[in-house]
């Protein structure tokens, strides 16, 4: 693998030195970039570690670690990261059972199949932000349909995203709309590429097709299953458009998850420090998460590179 | 090969009329509010039965929308060149970018090219918000706040690892053979680039560029936080339609549904390309 396209027998000498610094070269401008990325991102840490109110610029100084231990005996902070692990718990589960449900229905290459699949590429491909006001519209109190089915089915007075026993239940159902087709298609393209011949020889044995499912489907499946999981996990516990969209983390303080939070903290209460602090913690979860989500994609990509 | 019985047919049948039923239903009910005017939108029970009017386009597109007491000046369509300013210019910089760099991590493994291809894939997992809060800062401080230049480049927070991550796949697939072969008739290492390693990964960078466009498009959070109204793309202008008063429900419907249209024919046109690069992006990397 090593500088593949260097061609047998060169001749001149300045070209060794510049194919030795060649993939440097190319990769400089899209490194720069991140770096650019990165400062603000050193930046955030220093932030955490401060008192810094923009309203109060005169009272601005290091606090150390003031606003992480602050956190321990902060109610909102406990609610916080409750409702974040509560709302990635319930989308991730809810969407992985949707999504191999659907993926195993549309497992035959038919091309009524096909098309189902295209068609439900268009919910991942809406903008989460504008799906979120799609659904207010679908639930608005005035003329929304699901209003009137919630009716129908005898639920009179369904406030929705206004309530604050339905609100959570609200955003979970317009991240599931948006997000479940991602998961179907990873399945889809999983389901697709299993190997035929265990499931022949179970079926000359007579094994039941429910059997079939949970010692030969899932067990190979597994894979991808957990890939796609991760994938969402790491994206659900970070969720802000669709929260923000609808809610703007309300009412009260139901849906404040993570980075509804440190962004009012920011924007509104003008506590930088304490903002910070919020997506430093964010952020270490996200890290733990990613390395294991990582190492299991790569062994994935091992998995799935020879056919590839 | 299969034998399935009629009851499975039939469970099969609802199980999947119910899947397309919940997954379209709102796109369709969003186009036919679009079509309709407040008094048919407030009727109960609401019925499909009504007459399409193009009004609430024709007021989106003019910008001028008049309400029961005064006309309300809206500048919608400047949210859509805004989306289409700032998708393009990510996608085309992320590609400028990515490309050779994909290219470089692809045919040679030089020292920590590995650690670098990671964390700029780390970037795609981190909170949004942690780069985004300082920057709102810093771009005050060195003058690029509120433009487009700077808006691009935070774009290129999506826009970069996703084309480097498959495109890199894509030039790993090819074999450095036939790159060889020409570069031992004598052609430089650029031309052997442009004119052997490039055409062959046409597909991947389709893809690739494809799915960044789609994702800057849909992107929200980067601009509600480092755009003032007139740079804001259309998902963050469509949120300030709908708390706005004086606005009819279906002009709302119509701003949507242009908000979500290019997406949507991009994605139906090129369905295949997209299908291959969402599961390389996420499976195969």
């Amino acid at each position: 693998m090593t500088a593949a396209t260097d061609p047998p027998g060169q001749r001149r000498k300045g070209v060794t030195i510049s194919r030795k610094l060649l993939p440097y070269l190319l990769s400089m401008p899209a490194l720069l970039v991140c770096i650019g990325i990165l400062i603000p991102f050193f930046t955030a840490v220093w932030y955490s570690l401060q008192h810094y109110r923009l309203s109060q610029p005169w009272n601005r100084g290091m606090n150390w670690g003031e606003n992480y231990l602050n956190f321990l005996t902060d109610a909102d902070f406990w609610n916080t990261l409750q409702i974040s692990l509560l709302y990635a718990g319930l989308t991730v589960v809810l969407e992985l059972i949707l999504g191999l449900g659907i993926a195993l229905l549309l497992q035959k290459r038919t091309r009524m199949n096909n098309l189902i699949s295209i068609m439900l590429l268009m919910p991942l491909m809406t903008a989460p932000a504008l799906a979120a006001l799609m659904f207010k519209l679908m639930t608005n109190s005035n003329f929304g349909i699901l209003n009137y089915f919630a009716q129908v089915l005898g639920f009179e007075n369904m406030r929705w995203a206004s309530s604050p026993d339905t609100a959570l239940l609200t955003v979970i159902l317009v991240d599931i709309w948006v997000y479940t087709p991602f998961i179907m298609i990873l399945l889809l393209a999983g389901l697709r590429s299993l190997p035929t011949q265990p499931f022949e020889a179970a079926a000359l044995d007579g094994v039941p097709r429910i059997q079939q499912f949970w010692r030969i489907t899932l067990p190979m499946l597994m894979p991808y299953v957990l890939t796609a999981a991760l994938f969402r996990l790491l994206d659900s516990i970070q969720q802000f458009d669709i929260i923000y969209a609808m809610t703007q983390g309300g009412p009260g303080d139901n849906l404040m998850v993570f980075q509804v939070e440190a962004y009012l903290n920011f924007f509104q209460s003008t506590n930088v420090g304490r903002s910070a602090a919020l997506l430093i913690i964010l952020w270490a979860i996200t890290f733990v998460l990613s390395n294991i989500f990582i190492k299991n994609w790569l062994r994935l990509r091992e998995r799935t590179r020879p056919e590839g | 090969m299969e034998h399935t019985s009629p009851l499975e047919r039939i469970l099969r049948g609802i199980a999947l009329t119910a899947v397309v039923v919940f997954f379209m239903f709102p796109i369709l009910w969003i186009v036919l509010m679009s079509l309709q005017t407040n008094e048919t939108i407030l009727r109960s029970p609401p019925s499909m039965v009504f007459e399409p009017t193009l009004s609430n386009y024709q007021a989106i597109i003019s910008g001028q929308l008049t309400g029961n007491t005064a006309t309300l000046e809206i500048k919608f369509m400047g949210n859509l060149l805004n989306s289409i300013i700032l998708s393009v210019g990510s996608v085309a910089l992320a590609l400028l970018l990515g490309v050779p760099a994909a290219y470089a991590f692809a045919r040679h493994k030089f020292r920590g090219s590995e650690d670098i291809a990671f964390t700029l894939l780390s970037f795609r997992f981190a909170p949004p918000l942690l780069v985004l809060l300082p920057l709102t800062i810093i771009f005050q401080q060195i003058g690029l706040a509120d433009t487009y230049i700077g808006l691009i480049w935070v774009y290129q927070l999506i826009c970069l690892p996703l084309i480097l991550w498959i495109v890199r796949g894509y030039f790993e697939d090819i074999s450095p053979d036939v790159e060889h072969a020409y570069r031992i008739a004598g052609h430089s290492w650029f031309a052997t680039f442009r004119h052997i390693a490039l055409p062959l990964a046409r597909p991947g960078i389709a893809a690739a560029g494809l799915l960044a466009f789609i994702f800057a498009w849909n992107n929200f959070i980067f601009a509600l936080v480092l755009a003032s109204a007139d740079k804001q793309p259309v998902t963050v202008g469509a949120l300030a339609f709908i708390t706005a008063s004086g606005i009819q429900y279906g002009q709302i419907a119509a701003a949507i549904v242009l908000s979500i249209a290019p997406t949507l024919a991009l994605a139906l046109y090129a369905q295949r390309y997209l299908v291959e690069g969402l599961s390389l992006g996420a499976v195969k990397g």
